[in-house]
């Protein structure tokens, strides 16, 4: 059978980084939002605060719809690493797959306690329902390492022996779940995962107040999601500044690529915009001494550039290079969103009445989605031209069946047609409940109809637990 | 029991679980599809709803749990599969999407236009994913599917009389166990829907027998390695199959529900049971077998201790949910 094997290999990169650039954003909030729905439950009932009560039920029935479609979406992606890469899964599943089967627990937990958790909330016991949430929280963060570790091990693949037929052929378990990369792919991660679903949300509420609608609910949604992702956003510049230096020892030609260095020396500057071409730097602006400084504290430390990598073994560089410029960029920008709340509280001034934080505000969420992105992207595709690093090349690891090309438009398809989907249902959710808080002259606190009001028909937010 | 062995009975398991819980949702969508115009199929759809609301995303799992056992004890075996099998194990794929994101918005669907279309993807991809899952099965079962990288056939490997003989008897069976399932649930909550149920649930098993019995035929022909190992090795449990699945039929042309469940259920372990002793010590009938699939022993013992876990901590986790939800303490308030 004749087929385009590169056009193959294009299709199937293409597909799976749609598919999971997709997904990611979904896992985000996945392990985001039930920390956020907590954390408004326990307030709600710690307080008797009816509005904390009322966003936790809301934000849960937005947990359950990306839950509903982030399991779907990664089920597609484990599907995905047969139909697309079945050479890597095929040579090194017996220790690639280990992290997926830790994963797949913490998923089973997450999936089950979701469920009663969102079904929960009229008959359960105010404290039952919410322990019953903790589980859905504490495995969100055990998947994310497992997952991530996975990851960790495409770049920094460890705790295996290949065999003469090129299958793995022994593995440590411990060390291929904790190699090198784990250690700071996992908390950058993780706090990822916090930084989106806290600014995402917190945007919604920022609109809100920017729209003049400053009462407690709307204030609360604001705070509870801004407070952790502004506490998340510092602790992620330095996680990210050590993931860099830990990118740099363990990949230098990923570490090039992102800082556009093309020969190496000391003195290095930092590059910010630009591309490489044929092996100068294009536009941009660069400033002097800087990526050797952040690199090693000083001014001497030398950054290994492209020259020293095999052609053949060099990854694109600009869209690496951008990426990395955007994430850095965007990063930074939410850490002095952060600060600026803070200063906002400590010169006691209202946050509801200061619109340019509010603008900024608004806009943060979708800021961090790209950061995200563009993070995901320095990680991948800085890793190539391997899928495992420096062991199995990704067009050594494609499938050779035929029809990726067509899968890749119905995928391209289907899920534009997900993504409306999903915006739209949430839209919908957001005019449903302005209907009913409407219709309840305020706040749906004690609306009418039952499935506004936690725990029970007969009985208000205000009353006493069952 | 060496630990490749061992492995394997895990990966059964899982597949069983999922055969049967995992089945019974999509059988559920079976029903959604057949209950008739918007009004009249209101009461069973509502009942359908309220059933698999809380559990399917657990019970989907199981098929996340087979995959990661499979790629991580028997990564050839995975490679194999997933490369030869392209064709519908992608349709099967894009069906699970389409399915999971329909049910999630069925109920926040802004409007009747909205919620219609929604019904109307959840269902029928309800019964295109395991009938493709089944065609995969049957590719696999009939020796269809060679080890190497999409070494088989893109389209015989899966267009052919076993593939769709099991794909068929898949949809069969999981209408069938929805049914049983969903008669008990409507006892708790909506008795008049009890017959209504009864009389699909006898359908349906009157269905997968008939094609059941079609299949030895098929089989012969078509698959004579499978069909002789079923019945040289696999005829107790093809026989507890037959006679749990009559079992089943009796009690309910009788109107007995309890007990049906069990019934039920147990004629179709023994059915996915009797697929895997048939073909021991094969995964790839006729290209390989478990111990060469299998990954080292480090991987399988970390599979197993992961299993093991599972078993502690995922087990009472179900057992809760499952509780919970028989007990009504899980319901859908609306939003």
């Amino acid at each position: 059978m004749l087929y385009d094997v590169a056009a193959d290999l294009l299709a199937a990169r293409s597909q799976m980084a749609f598919t999971l650039g997709f997904h990611i954003i979904l896992a985000c909030l996945g392990v985001g939002l039930p920390t956020m729905v907590l954390i408004a439950n326990a307030i709600g009932l710690r307080r008797n605060d009816p509005a904390a009560l009322l966003l936790a039920h809301r934000w849960s029935t937005v947990m359950a719809v990306t839950f509903a479609v982030g399991a779907v979406t990664g089920t597609v992606l484990s599907f995905e690493m047969g139909l697309l890469w079945p050479v890597l899964m095929g040579r090194f599943g017996g220790a690639f797959g280990i992290p997926f089967a830790i994963e797949g627990l913490f998923f089973f937990l997450e999936a089950i306690f979701i469920a009663i958790y969102i079904y929960g909330w009229s008959r359960l016991s105010p404290r039952a329902h919410l322990l019953s949430g903790i589980p859905v929280a504490v495995a969100g963060i055990g998947g994310t390492f497992s997952v991530v570790a996975a990851n960790s091990w495409m770049n920094q693949p460890a705790g295996f022996v290949l065999g003469a037929d090129g299958r793995v052929a022994a593995v440590t378990p411990f060390e291929v779940i904790f190699n090198r990369a784990t250690f700071y792919e996992v908390p950058h991660m993780l706090l990822a995962a916090y930084l989106v679903t806290g600014f995402l949300l917190a945007s919604v509420y920022a609109l809100g107040l920017l729209r003049g609608h400053a009462d407690r609910y709307v204030r609360l949604g604001f705070l509870i999601p801004f407070v952790i992702a502004a506490l998340a956003a510092p602790l992620q510049v330095a996680v990210g500044d050590v993931a860099a230096r830990g990118v740099l020892e363990d990949q230098p030609a990923k570490f090039a690529a992102m800082e556009l260095i093309a020969v190496g020396g000391s003195h290095q500057p930092e590059t910010i915009g630009g591309i490489l071409v044929d092996g100068k730097v294009v536009g941009g602006i660069q400033i002097p001494n800087l990526a050797s400084i952040l690199a090693g504290f000083s001014p001497d430390t030398y950054i290994p550039g492209l020259d020293s990598i095999p052609v053949d073994e060099q990854p694109p560089t600009a869209i690496v290079h951008l990426s990395w410029n955007a994430m850095v960029g965007i990063g930074t920008a939410l850490v002095f969103l952060a600060v600026w709340g803070l200063v906002l509280r400590w010169r006691r001034r209202d946050y509801a009445n200061a619109r340019w934080f509010l603008r900024a505000a608004s806009i943060a969420g979708f800021a961090a989605v790209i950061a995200l992105e563009a993070g995901w992207i320095v990680t991948e595709v800085g890793r190539q031209p391997w899928v495992v690093f420096k062991i199995l090349r990704t067009a050594d690891a494609v499938t050779h069946a035929p029809g990726v090309q067509a899968t890749f438009v119905a995928v391209i398809v289907l899920y534009t047609g997900l993504g409306a989907a999903t915006l739209l249902a949430l839209r919908g959710l957001r005019r449903r409940w302005a209907g009913q808080d409407a219709a309840a002259g305020g706040r749906a606190y004690g609306h009418a109809m039952d499935e506004a009001i936690p725990y029970g028909p007969h009985q208000g937010p205000e009353g006493p637990p069952p | 029991m060496t630990t490749v062995q061992g492995t394997a009975v895990v990966l059964w398991l899982g597949l069983t679980a999922y055969a049967v819980f995992g089945g019974a949702d999509f059988g559920a969508g079976f029903w959604d599809l057949t209950a008739g115009a918007t009004k009249r199929g209101a009461a069973a759809r509502a009942l359908i709803a309220d059933a698999i609301g809380p559990v399917w995303e657990a019970n989907h799992t199981w098929l996340i749990f087979d995959l990661v056992i499979l790629w991580t004890a028997f990564p050839p075996a995975f490679a194999a599969i997933m490369s030869t099998l392209f064709v519908p194990l992608t349709l099967a794929a894009l069906g699970i999407v389409l399915r999971g994101a329909a049910f999630a918005f069925r109920p926040v669907a802004p409007g009747l236009p909205e919620r219609r279309a929604a019904d109307a993807v959840f269902a029928i991809s309800s019964i295109v994913t395991p009938f493709f899952l089944g065609a995969a099965g049957g590719g696999i079962a009939s020796g269809r599917v060679p080890a190497g990288n999409a070494a088989g056939d893109p389209w015989t490997s899966w267009l052919n009389p076993t593939s769709m003989l099991v794909g068929s008897l898949a949809v069969a069976t999981c209408a069938y166990l929805a049914a049983v399932f969903l008669v008990a649930d409507a006892r708790r909550s909506q008795p008049a829907l009890v017959d209504y149920f009864r009389r699909r649930a006898t359908l349906a098993a009157l269905a997968a027998g008939a094609l059941a019995v079609a299949g030895i035929g098929v089989l012969r022909v078509d698959a004579p390695v499978l069909a002789d190992e079923l019945t040289r090795r696999g005829w107790p449990l093809v026989v507890a199959s037959a006679a749990l699945g009559t079992a089943a039929l009796v009690l309910l042309r009788r109107g007995i529900s309890r007990g049906t469940r069990v019934l039920a259920v147990g004629a179709v372990v023994s059915v996915v049971w009797g697929w895997g002793v048939a073909q021991y010590p094969d995964i790839l009938p006729g290209s390989l077998s478990l111990a060469d699939a299998a990954a080292p022993p480090g991987s399988l013992e970390a599979l197993l201790v992961v299993f093991v876990v599972a078993a502690l901590v995922i087990a009472p986790s179900l057992g809760l949910l499952y509780y919970l939800a028989q007990r009504s303490r899980l319901v859908h308030r609306g939003l």
